[in-house]
């Protein structure tokens, strides 16, 4: 039972690494052109419109576009230390370099049969990024939710990115599946609060929204205690996904992880959900509970 | 040497062995013989020297162990570091430069006053040097001292490709001595450099293994109280910004080395009784700046930058990446002395032996306390860097990109705005109301008058610069580009960064009876060559988001830049104002940055100065070198942003 969840968890995270592959193929080269004229805008438009410097692309390096080939028949190390990645350029100052993060937020074992994956993925530049957002949620062995985001990211200010897209929530057994148009802000809050929110609409004009907070407190450079909360809003009742207008429900972690390395740290922890209002209502004309404090343990990880 | 409190704010000290210090650890713990005599096991040879004025130079893949891992590193004749160059004032030499590697490379000759095609910045000086070709530099070499050389293409200075150059003078050397050694510190990794950066890029802080806990907070609570603490923290919480970063990659991936070899592995340099020792240390790390002593000796400095300086004797000297120190020591000669250069993070040290007896030895000495931000770091004032100085003025410092400019950059210019060239426009002090410069960028465009001099891209003063030597009195502008997602902090009172030791340092002499160096100790040698008065000044901001991990000047990174403009034959003033918290050496390449120490008759000559956190200095350049030239931060990540072409025409 938990192996094929686990099959489940990972099968959809390939899933959205190809379709971030996919995306790159466009995103790439959309995020370099917009990130130009983004960056100069931000960098102060007016002056260099005045200055008659509008037209300067390219003007850095007006040979650097030689540099950028790789030379197939010289013998290549396979040292790792040596890996150069083929969109790199020679010339240390050109380094505009196009990144990939993959990030295991909590990929978790539950109490009662349950587990969890909430993780996310990026690709692109300083300014501009593509962002695959995914939560999946099984209890006693069936999936109970089940979403992805892919959403286009700006970076706006030092700290915040504004990010626009959809969301989907996948058809599962009592429901259908679901569109929803998405916009939100995420970065880092003043006392270094992680911050995701999210103002969701739906095809047919159902709105929701989410916010999302998260803190790390150090006990040691290994050892780190996390405390999370999740609240969820809707702009009305859907009786087919159990959501009730108001705030439906909210979700608070507290997970201590030890950090091996940065980016591969287990942990142990508990989650605690509860259902409000008319949510919690449809759920107890099912016969269901409302609320539930489990222990978890799982995996915390970035490449 | 009075003690006090090892800790101002208090974290566990960072045990010596937390970082790896070489394989000999390994090989005795597997029971080979003990005794780390001369003739321990070295995996890397120590450099060669080649001397002459033609050289052959080839640039190629070598194996090599340097934590018990296999690794490859880019060297030079097979050499991690590369030879040591011995060149003669007056001669012009000739280096054949063939590439071995499957990647472009180049060989930059840093600190050498040469023709911009010399200089080996691809993009700027030539082409680079492709896979299997060779390049013939040739130069007259017009200058004496301790300098080096190294790639400046992709990431090879991380990976091995650097070594020493040692000029000779035409005249008799002002320096006695008897013997002379190159110390050469670097910054090994086996990650591979393009994985480090990445790393830094998805999380800024991934090598800083110092960052506050729980236990610290604790401790600030017990020692100062809940008030008192709160008030500390507020600003370091409202900023998203950390005390404890002070250096981006640390020893968690580093192991130092002296002359390629680790400190287990422990270089050693001999000296016979009585002799004068000449110890010419290069920075050439990829990140690492490092504070020197040799505990038991006292140094004479004599040499900055490779330039000849009044002497100034000194127990400790920090020095940035890319700069050269020399100095003479008179080691008693039944001793052994350990060269210690512990980083300014204090996350590990290079070490080596200086000693007359092979068979001896000296401890190696427990790392300094590391070093914690305070006020001053961030620009806002001489305060006590304790953070005593907690007021208003700090709440209301402008971090949010937002601006939040009320008061804070007003109060300070006022006047002294006419002396910046745009006033001549009927602008006034308004527009530097940041809050809403779009409707007063027309008092900055006004420099766009002049793009042949540089446009936006930087600040120029032409009024009350005040006189040569003696530094900027001129006003902190920032400008409306430095309000971007890529800048996280603007110096509003930047502190004067000459006098300080900087981070870590200044309290070293009353806690640990150190005389410590400063950029303010230094005079040059011999008289101040040219001796005019700068006719303008550029004010150019460091900036950067440690979060994001963008590096830029004046918030726009090299991509995005247009060449700073200089008309030939000109003397200028650059004050750099650092707008972050980091500590950046900033390299012109092509002319001498003459650092305005205020004798104006003695200006000493570097080619790398370092610019504390959160302050600014200055320094006056002669465009006497037509070309395309580099002027960048020597902090290899921080290169792809903190970047300008400097055009002189």
């Amino acid at each position: 039972m938990k192996l094929k969840t686990l099959v489940f968890f990972c099968s959809a995270f390939v899933t959205s690494q190809v379709l971030a592959q996919d995306a790159m193929d466009h995103q790439g080269h959309g995020a370099h052109e917009s990130h130009n004229t983004g960056a100069t805008t931000a960098a102060g438009d007016e002056p260099k419109g005045e200055s008659g410097h509008g037209a300067h692309k390219g003007h850095s390096m007006p040979q650097s576009g030689e540099h950028h080939g790789h030379h197939g028949d010289m013998q290549v190390p396979a040292a790792a230390n040596l890996e150069h990645a083929p969109d790199q350029p020679d010339h240390v100052m050109d380094h505009e370099v196009l990144l990939t993060k993959v990030t295991i937020d909590q990929l978790e074992v539950r109490e009662h049969e349950g587990s969890a994956l909430e993780g996310s993925a990026w690709f692109g530049s300083d300014r501009n990024k593509l962002w695959l957002k995914t939560e999946v949620e099984r209890e006693e062995g069936s999936t109970e939710n089940a979403e992805l985001q892919a959403l286009y990211s700006r970076a706006i200010a030092p700290y915040w990115d504004l990010q626009v897209g959809v969301r989907h929530d996948f058809q599962l057994e009592d429901g259908d599946s679901k569109n929803w148009g998405a916009i939100g802000f995420n970065g880092l809050a003043p006392y270094f609060f992680e911050v995701d929110s999210a103002l969701f609409v739906s095809d047919d004009g159902d709105t929701a929204l989410r916010l999302e907070a998260e803190y790390e407190l150090l006990f040691t450079q290994q050892w780190i205690l996390s405390p999370e909360v999740e609240a969820n809003f809707y702009g009305q009742d859907d009786p087919d996904t159990n959501t009730g207008s108001g705030l439906s429900d909210v979700e608070a972690g507290l997970r201590l992880r030890y950090e091996f390395t940065p980016q591969f740290a287990p942990y142990i922890g508990v989650n605690y959900e509860k259902k409000f209002g008319n949510t919690a209502d449809f759920l107890r004309a099912e016969g269901e509970s409302t609320g539930e404090t489990t222990w978890v343990v799982g995996l915390h990880a970035w490449f | 040497m009075k003690k006090t409190d090892p800790q101002p704010v208090g974290f566990p000290q960072i045990s010596r062995r937390r970082f790896v210090t070489g394989m000999a650890a390994g090989a005795a713990l597997l029971g080979m013989p003990g005794s780390l005599t001369a003739g321990a096991p070295r995996t890397n040879p120590a450099p060669q020297t080649l001397r002459g004025n033609q050289f052959d130079l080839s640039v190629n893949y070598l194996p090599v162990n340097f934590t018990g891992r296999d690794r490859t590193a880019v060297a030079v004749n097979g050499g991690v570091p590369a030879p040591i160059l011995r060149w003669k004032e007056g001669q012009t030499v000739t280096l054949n430069v063939t590439n071995h590697l499957a990647h472009d490379t180049s060989i930059h000759w840093h600190g050498l006053i040469l023709p911009s095609n010399m200089d080996g910045v691809p993009g700027l000086s030539f082409n680079g040097i492709k896979p299997g070709e060779t390049f013939t530099y040739q130069f007259p070499v017009n200058q004496s001292g301790t300098y080096w050389y190294h790639s400046h293409s992709d990431f090879q200075e991380q990976q091995g490709h650097y070594g020493a150059i040692v000029i000779d003078p035409a005249e008799p050397d002002p320096v006695a001595y008897d013997r002379d050694y190159v110390v050469m510190l670097t910054d090994w990794s086996d990650e591979s450099p393009h994985d480090i950066y990445a790393r830094l890029k998805k999380e800024g802080h991934y090598y800083n293994r110092r960052r506050r806990t729980a236990g610290d907070l604790w401790r600030d609570i017990r020692e100062k109280g809940v008030a008192q603490t709160w008030r500390e923290r507020e600003m370091w919480n409202d900023m998203r910004m950390s005390d404890r970063d002070i250096s981006d990659v640390t020893g968690y991936t580093y192991t130092y080395l002296m002359n390629g070899q680790t400190p287990d592995a422990n270089w050693t340099a001999l000296f016979r009784r009585g002799e004068k020792v000449r110890l010419r240390f290069i920075n050439g790390s990829a990140m690492s700046i490092f504070d020197i002593r040799i505990p038991g000796l006292k140094m004479t400095v004599v040499a900055s930058d490779g330039q000849n300086i009044e002497p100034v004797t000194v127990d400790e000297f920090r020095i940035g990446v890319a700069e050269t120190y020399d100095v003479v020591v008179e080691p008693a000669g039944d001793h052994a002395y350990t060269l210690f250069a512990q980083t300014i993070d204090r996350s590990g040290y290079a070490r080596g032996t200086l000693t007359a007896d092979p068979s001896l030895r000296a401890e190696v000495p427990a790392m300094d306390y590391a070093p914690v931000l305070g006020h001053r770091d961030m620009g806002m004032g001489h305060g006590s860097h304790g953070g005593h100085n907690m007021n208003k003025a700090a709440g209301k410092m402008d971090h949010s990109g937002h601006g939040d400019m009320s008061g804070m950059d007003h109060s300070q210019h006022g006047a002294d705005m006419d002396g910046m060239d745009h006033s001549q426009h009927g602008s006034t002090m308004d527009g530097m109301d940041h809050s809403q410069h779009k409707a007063d960028m027309k008092g900055y465009s006004l420099h766009g008058g002049r793009p042949e001099l540089g446009g936006m891209q930087g600040v120029w003063h032409t009024n009350d610069l005040g006189r040569a030597g003696h530094g900027s009195n001129s006003p902190i502008v920032h400008l409306p580009s430095e309000h971007g997602y890529g800048v996280d902090m603007r110096s509003e009172m930047p502190a004067n960064g000459l006098h300080d030791p900087g981070i870590g340092l200044r309290d070293h002499a009353e806690r640990y009876g150190r005389r410590v160096l400063n950029y303010s100790d230094i005079r040059n040698l011999t008289p101040t060559l040219d001796r005019r008065e700068p006719t303008r000044e550029l004010q150019l901001h460091l900036t950067g988001n440690m979060h994001r991990y963008m590096w830029s000047m004046n918030g726009i990174k090299f991509n995005d830049a247009e060449p700073l403009v200089l008309k030939y034959g000109e003397r200028i003033r650059i004050t750099l104002v650092n707008d972050t918290m980091m500590t950046h050496p900033i390299h012109l390449h092509g002319m001498w940055s003459e650092l305005e120490t205020g004798d104006a008759e003695y200006i000493p000559r570097k080619h790398t100065i370092l610019v504390q956190p959160g302050s600014k200095v200055s320094y006056l350049v002669t465009a006497d070198a037509y070309g395309r030239w580099a002027y960048h931060c020597h902090l290899l990540y921080h290169m792809p942003g903190m970047f300008r072409e400097v055009r002189v025409v």
